[in-house]
């Protein structure tokens, strides 16, 4: 046993630091530390500078532009990436719709698409949930009838995050309404976002943010050739992707640097008895048990990765215990900042530099309601439980 | 970067597991528990032959060197069975003496520690003192050409079983070790919640000779720290045993036991809890191997604190979590005596106190982690 990164891991993760951090244009990294909204160029021109580097989609075959890296690899710079403050990579294209046309697209539709995701021409956005379809997936009702060389879609999704940006969307769609298991009868269809028929609205979230819609679909015309895999056979490319890539799900880098902000910034803030807050042994021991957290996060982060290097496998339904764990921490790192600013955290928004309080302070409140989404979004923490009880435990 | 324990380390594990559950199980157990002695001879004599006495010995006096994380298995497979034999006491005390003792001293005492004829024990907690090593007020003062000890130690585990005790005594220079013939004690004996054998220690002008004298004069507190440090990443490791034990009778009970007609873990209020419970345990093991890699290759003494109380904080908070859970799941049942998840609860609730509970090893972390900042 052995917990330190060898030689060449070291050597490898400060090559990605420094590249990083010599790379990431100040504008977009003041963003990210002031928890300010990131538009469509903000996010594009972070994954354009990676996608001229080579480093864009790590884990694709090296024939479409993925690295080559191992495993180890993977999870360092993905650490790496959450680490140093970047604007998110969108994992629409990269980690979802690409690894899909990897492994169920025909060649046209990956010499048509991969390129254009991996070079960021393309924004892609995900059309899963539907207004009566959150955790139970499969009872989405968005229809579309074949009709000659065209599928005619009819219906809505909700919660289709930076759909105000996208070109193309990924959709589960219901083909076949006659099938005895709801599971069958859904395909996996490409929809091109400027399609006559389709609408766009917002969601706007509790704190002000626009980052997710509702989108409408009448009467949408789309060829065939967009179909992904067979015909009723979308749940298995559904259940694909769900397995897929879910080795970063705990955003360890990421929450890593949050709790280093935290510390300093605690230590910057009076408590009520005048000392630096972060001596406060109440806030103090709230601080410290969110740190071990992490740290056990990111040592069970790496053995199921060492485990999966090991033996080829990857590990399974654990993966969830990630997922849980990972928007825990986060959620509770988004509490105690807040709770840091004290009475502060009332004014909502609108606080200029002139009104006595900086961006970042400003911005803590509204983060951490956004953040309520983490527990709920991409298989709430009650479907993972649900995931680790019947695969992992047998229950 | 790898968790894998090597190829001996494995082999050890898996003996001494094989071992436990052929002539430890939990029957087996509960005789050793309920006889006057408290332990079993014949066991000790089998981990000795095994090599786990001399483990985590020196080469020299006979043992096999290891660290922590050698030595991690072995606790886990402890945890599982819930041995009450006193191993970590006498590895604890044993440690002291490799540490801090003379050529004389170490080969007086541990190659029969090795061989399993030694047990010993470390007698340094006393009333009042909480978790604070620093601590002591038994005085050490010069007589006859050697040292009067006169004080009282309390909770000192192993100390019927052991035949030489590690005392902590100050001295007119400060904190100071002595190794003392437990026949030259007052001992008052007791069991403990979680079926272990340890007693209170009155020390009124207990006269030991300056050869007695562990280390130098007045400068042992690091090597207690440091040995208390060593001997908490161990108990994480046990912890985890115990925990994997409670995790696992929980689960095969939840689904074996009928209620409305099936069986209770078709119910999703329990399956939730179950998960945690699982949860709660790999986050715990990946702070045990935290505290035992770190006890054995820290790049200084704060690194190795700043592991071991991280690892005691997660280990303490999910030792309730898991006991208090197992029992709540097995309703009434485990409640019961006659269950063995009555017996996990009460080792892990006593872990969860050992070697400092999660708000003792709060307040470590943070003065360290200021001190680095």
């Amino acid at each position: 046993m052995d917990l330190n990164y060898s030689q060449d891991e070291l050597v490898f993760r400060d090559e990605v630091r420094g590249w990083l951090n010599a790379n990431l244009p100040q504008d977009l990294r003041d963003k990210v530390a002031n928890n300010e909204e990131l538009n469509r160029e903000d996010l594009l021109g972070w994954h354009r500078i990676l996608a001229r580097k080579g480093w864009v989609a790590p884990a694709w075959p090296q024939e479409w532009g993925g690295t080559g890296w191992n495993l180890v690899q993977r999870y360092i710079f993905e650490e790496e990436l959450g680490y140093v403050g970047s604007p998110p990579l969108i994992p629409f294209g990269l980690a979802m719709c690409g690894p899909v046309l990897l492994r169920f697209g025909n060649e046209a539709q990956k010499k048509r698409f991969l390129p254009r995701i991996y070079s960021g021409d393309d924004f892609w956005c995900q059309g899963y949930s539907e207004p009566g379809s959150g955790s139970d997936l499969a009872s989405l009702k968005t229809k579309a009838l074949r009709e000659g060389n065209e599928y005619i879609v009819n219906g809505q999704k909700i919660w289709t995050t930076l759909g105000q940006y996208a070109d193309w969307i990924f959709c589960l769609v219901r083909t076949d309404s006659n099938m005895s298991k709801k599971q069958e009868g859904i395909s996996f269809l490409l929809i091109d976002m400027k399609s006559p028929g389709i609408m766009v609205r917002p969601l706007i979230l509790m704190d002000g943010g626009h980052e997710v819609n509702e989108v409408f679909f009448e009467n949408v015309r789309v060829p065939v050739e967009n179909l992904v895999y067979e015909e009723n056979k979308g749940w298995t490319v559904a259940k694909y992707l769900l397995g897929h890539e879910r080795m970063g799900t705990g955003r360890i880098g990421a929450s890593k640097r949050e709790l280093a902000k935290l510390k300093a910034f605690a230590a910057s803030q009076l408590g009520d008895d005048g000392k630096p807050l972060v001596q406060d042994s109440r806030f103090r021991d709230k601080l410290t048990r969110i740190e071990v957290e992490l740290m056990a996060l990111e040592i069970t982060n790496l053995r199921f990765l060492d485990q999966m290097r090991r033996t080829g496998q990857p590990p399974g339904a654990d993966v969830s215990m990630l997922k849980i764990k990972g928007t825990e921490i986060q959620q509770s790192l988004s509490e105690l900042a807040m709770q840091a600013v004290g009475p502060l955290a009332q004014p909502f928004m609108a606080v200029g530099a002139d009104a006595g309080f900086d961006a970042f302070t400003a911005g803590l409140a509204p983060r951490y309601c956004n953040f309520r989404k983490t527990t709920i979004y991409a298989g709430s923490n009650e479907i993972q439980r649900n995931i680790i009880s019947k695969m992992t435990l047998g229950l | 970067m790898n968790f894998d324990y090597n190829e001996e380390q494995q082999l050890l594990a898996d003996s001494v597991r094989r071992f436990l559950a052929k002539d430890y199980e939990f029957d087996k157990r509960r005789k050793i528990v309920a006889s006057s002695e408290g332990w079993s001879a014949e066991t000790w004599a089998t981990l000795a032959e095994m090599g786990v006495t001399g483990l985590p010995l020196p080469a020299q006096f006979g043992g096999f060197g290891g660290g922590a994380v050698d030595l991690m298995g072995v606790m886990e497979a402890f945890g599982e069975a819930l041995v009450v034999e006193p191993y970590l006491a006498t590895v604890l005390a044993a440690r002291l003496v490799a540490r801090a003792g003379s050529e004389a001293q170490k080969k007086a005492i541990l190659p029969q520690v090795v061989e399993g004829k030694l047990r010993l024990a470390f007698a340094h907690t006393e009333k009042g003192a909480r978790y604070n090593l620093a601590q002591v007020r038994t005085e050490a003062t010069p007589a006859d050409g050697g040292w009067a000890l006169n004080g009282e130690k309390v909770v000192v585990l192993g100390a019927p079983l052991a035949e030489k005790i590690v005392v902590s005594a100050r001295s007119a220079k400060g904190m100071s070790l002595f190794l003392v013939d437990r026949g030259a004690l007052k001992l008052r004996p007791y069991r403990t919640l979680d079926e272990m054998r340890a007693g209170d220690v009155m020390l009124a002008s207990v006269k030991v000779g300056a050869d007695a004298l562990l280390g130098r004069d007045g400068e042992a507190l690091a090597l207690i720290e440091e040995a208390t440090d060593f001997a908490t990443a161990l108990v994480c490791a046990e912890a985890v045993g115990a925990m994997k034990f409670a995790c696992d009778t929980t689960l095969e009970y939840l689904k074996t036991r009928k209620q409305f007609g099936v069986p209770i873990g078709t119910f999703q209020a329990l399956q939730h809890r179950m998960v945690d419970m699982y949860i709660a345990y790999e986050q715990a093991k990946s702070m045990a191997c935290v505290a035992c890699s770190r006890a054995d290759h820290a790049a200084d003494a704060r690194e190795r604190q700043l592991a071991v109380s991280a690892a005691k904080i997660k280990i303490s908070d999910n030792c309730r979590h898991i006991s208090q859970e197992s029992v709540q799941l097995h309703g009434g049942m485990g409640m019961a005596e006659e269950l063995k998840v009555s017996h996990s609860f009460r080792r892990l609730t006593m872990i969860a106190q050992q070697f400092g509970d999660a708000e003792h090893h709060l307040a470590r972390f943070a003065a360290l982690d200021a001190s680095g900042a």
